[in-house]
C-alpha cells in the first residue's frame, strides 16, 4: 500500500485539520471530532446533521455550510461515528428548532444514530430522523438489512438543506425526505476495489474483464461479478436495473417524536417511467478520471432520451467515494418543480457551491 | 462458588489483551465479508476499557460492567460498537450493587445483555450475527444452572459451546449486517462478530480457571 497518509491511527485527524485549514468557514471539533459551520447555529432553523464512516470525501463534511448541512460526524475510516459524537454535534449545531438527523441505511449507522436519537430525546431536544436507502442492487430487504443509503444521500442532503432554509419545521422535513429518498435510485459498478488504510491490501481483486456490478460505498464487493467489456456495456446494465427495479415495498424504521419510540412504517418506493423528470448524479466511487465520467453521462442521457426520462439537472463528479475504489455510481432522483427550486437554491459549502 | 468482582474486573482487562493479540484475525474475517475494520475497533474499544478500568475498581459490578458499554459505545463504532456497548449496559441492570455474582445471576446478567443485543440488532436465529454464539451459550450456561454445577466447569462447557456455534456460522448466509449484501457469497466464511463473542468467553472461563 502507498498512499499520503503518515500513521494509520493519525489519517481522521490529520485530514481534518488540513480540511478546516483549507476551510476557515467550517469548524473542526477534536474532541469528539465533528465539524460545523463556523458562523453556528441559525435561530429558528432546523439544524441538518448528517454523518456516517471517512473515506466517502467530500460526503459528509464537504457539505457543511449554508444551504446544505449544519453539521456532520465523521467516524473512522468506514466505520460509523459512536453516539455520543453525534449527540455532541447535535447539541452544537441546534437553534432550538430541532435537529434532523439523515442516516445511510448501513446496519452500523443506523445503529449509532438509534442510540444518539434516543439520548438527544431524553435530554428534551426535538430530534428526527431520515434513513435513505437507494441502493437499487440490493433486491429483497427480507434476506439483508435493506438497500443501502449511497449517493442519493447527497442530493437528499441538498434539497433538505435548502427546505430547512426555507423554513420547513421537522415533521415537514421528514415528510419531504421521505418523499426524496422513495424517488431516488442508485447503481453502482466498480472495476477495481478500494484499500482501506488499516489492512493495507485491495479488498478484492478483479480480472481485466471483470467487474462487480451493484457495490456500495464500504470496499465491499458488489452483489455480482459480471463480464465487462465496454463503457456503454456497462452503462446499459445499470440503466437497466435502475428503470426496471419497480415500485418497492418495506418498513422504516421512524422515529416516533411524541411517544419517544421506534416504529415501523410501511413504505413504498416508486419506480422511474417514461415521463419523469430527473436529478442525475455520476459519481466517481474514488478514482475513476472526470474525462471516463463524462463517458458515463454521455451514455446514461442517451439512455434517458430513449426511454423517455427527462434529465433536469445534472452533477458529473466525486460527491461520494469509496477511497481509492475505481468505478462509478449513477442515481436518478424524480424530481418535480418544488424539488427543482430547492436543487437550485443557493448552497455554499467546500464541495457544492452555486446561487451565490 | 461464584464470580467475584476481581474475576470481572480481570476477564475485561484480559479481553483487551485478546483483542489486541486477534485483532488481525478478525480483521482478516471481516475483509472477507464486511469491511475490515471489525479487529481494528474491538481493540480500540476494549483499549480503552482496559485504559479506564482501574477509575471505577471501587464500584459494584453492575457500575463496573456499565462503564465498559459505555466506554465500547463511545469508542468502537460501526454496529459493533452499539451491539457490544449495548450488551454490557443492558448486563449492568442486574447486576446493580453486586460485589459478586453466583452462576445463576452471571446467567440473568448475560440474558438482559443479549435481550439488549436483540432490541438494538433485531438478529433472529440463523441471522449470522453475533446472536448465533450467545444464544447456545445461554442455553448452556442454563443448562449447568439447572444442574448444579459449579462456575468453573461450567463456564468451560460455555466456551466449548461458544467455540461450536461459531463453526455454525460459517455455513450461514448473512441476513443482517454488511456481510447480507453478499447474499449467498457471505456462505463459507465465519463471522467476525461472533468470534469476538466466542474469544470473550473463552477469556472468562480462562480467567475464572487460573483463579481457581
Amino acid at each position: 500500500m502507498k498512499k499520503l497518509i503518515n500513521k494509520v491511527e493519525s489519517v481522521l485527524s490529520e485530514q481534518l485539520l488540513g480540511m478546516s485549514a483549507a476551510h476557515p468557514e467550517l469548524r473542526v471539533n477534536q474532541e469528539p471530532v465533528f465539524v460545523t459551520r463556523s458562523a453556528g447555529p441559525v435561530a429558528g432553523k432546523v439544524a441538518i446533521l448528517s454523518g456516517g464512516g471517512s473515506g466517502h470525501e467530500p460526503m459528509h463534511c464537504g457539505f457543511v455550510g449554508e444551504g446544505m448541512l449544519d453539521g456532520a460526524c465523521p467516524g473512522e475510516i468506514f466505520t460509523s461515528p459512536t453516539p455520543d459524537k453525534i449527540y455532541a454535534c447535535a447539541l452544537v449545531v441546534e437553534g432550538s428548532a430541532g435537529v434532523l438527523l439523515i442516516i445511510k441505511n448501513y446496519t452500523g449507522d443506523a445503529l449509532n444514530f438509534e442510540a444518539a436519537t434516543e439520548w438527544l430525546h431524553d435530554s428534551g431536544i426535538p430530534v428526527a430522523t431520515v434513513l435513505v436507502d437507494d441502493d437499487v442492487a440490493v433486491k429483497d430487504s427480507l434476506f439483508t438489512a435493506g438497500r443501502r443509503g449511497v449517493a442519493n444521500t447527497v442530493l437528499l442532503e441538498k434539497l433538505l438543506g435548502a427546505a430547512a432554509v426555507r423554513g420547513d419545521d421537522l415533521d415537514a422535513l421528514v415528510a419531504l425526505g421521505h418523499k426524496i429518498n422513495n424517488q431516488g435510485h442508485s447503481i453502482g459498478i466498480a472495476l477495481g476495489a478500494c484499500t482501506v488504510p488499516s489492512t493495507g491490501k485491495p479488498s478484492f481483486v478483479l480480472a481485466d474483464d471483470e467487474m462487480e456490478f451493484g457495490v456500495g460505498i464500504h470496499g465491499e464487493p458488489g452483489i455480482e461479478r459480471r463480464p465487462f467489456t465496454t463503457l456503454n456495456q456497462a452503462v446499459d446494465m445499470m440503466f437497466q436495473t435502475l428503470i426496471e427495479h419497480g415500485p418497492y415495498q418495506r418498513t422504516v424504521r421512524v422515529w416516533d417524536r411524541q411517544q419517544g419510540i421506534w416504529c415501523d412504517e410501511p413504505q413504498s418506493k416508486q419506480a422511474l417511467v417514461r415521463g419523469d423528470r430527473v436529478i442525475a448524479l455520476v459519481n466517481n466511487l474514488g478514482t475513476t478520471p472526470l474525462s471516463e465520467l463524462y463517458g458515463v453521462y454521455h451514455r446514461l442521457a442517451e439512455c434517458c432520451t430513449e426511454a423517455g426520462v427527462n434529465i433536469e439537472r445534472n452533477l458529473v463528479g466525486s460527491y461520494c467515494t469509496s477511497l481509492d475504489m475505481q468505478g462509478v455510481s449513477i442515481t436518478l432522483l424524480k424530481v418535480d418543480d418544488e424539488l427543482l427550486s430547492l436543487w437550485d437554491a443557493p448552497v455554499k459549502t467546500p464541495a457544492l457551491r452555486w446561487g451565490h | 462458588m461464584a464470580l467475584s468482582k476481581q474475576q470481572v474486573l480481570d476477564w475485561l482487562l484480559r479481553c483487551s489483551e485478546v483483542f489486541a493479540r486477534e485483532q488481525v484475525f478478525l480483521t482478516q474475517l471481516d475483509t472477507a465479508i464486511g469491511d475490515g475494520d471489525h479487529g481494528l475497533n474491538m481493540n480500540r474499544g476494549f483499549n480503552k476499557v482496559a485504559e479506564k478500568l482501574p477509575s471505577v475498581a471501587d464500584g459494584d459490578i453492575g457500575s463496573i460492567l456499565k462503564y465498559t458499554g459505555m466506554t465500547l459505545l463511545s469508542h468502537v463504532g460501526g454496529a459493533s460498537g452499539p451491539l457490544f456497548g449495548t450488551f454490557f449496559i443492558r448486563a449492568a441492570q442486574v447486576a446493580n450493587a453486586k460485589q459478586s455474582l453466583e452462576l445463576s445471576e452471571l446467567r440473568l446478567v448475560f440474558q438482559e445483555g443479549v435481550a439488549g443485543v436483540v432490541m438494538r440488532g433485531r438478529a433472529e436465529p440463523g441471522d449470522k450475527t453475533l446472536c448465533d454464539v450467545w444464544w447456545p451459550v445461554l442455553g448452556s450456561l442454563g443448562q449447568s444452572v439447572q444442574q448444579q454445577i459449579n462456575v468453573i466447569p461450567a463456564l468451560q462447557q460455555a466456551a466449548a459451546c461458544a467455540e461450536q456455534a461459531v463453526q455454525t456460522t460459517i455455513v450461514m448466509q448473512a441476513r443482517k449486517g454488511r456481510a447480507s449484501y453478499l447474499g449467498e457469497r457471505s456462505i463459507g466464511h465465519q463471522d467476525p462478530g461472533a468470534t469476538s463473542v466466542m474469544l470473550m468467553m473463552k477469556t472468562l472461563a480462562a480467567v475464572v480457571e487460573e483463579a481457581g
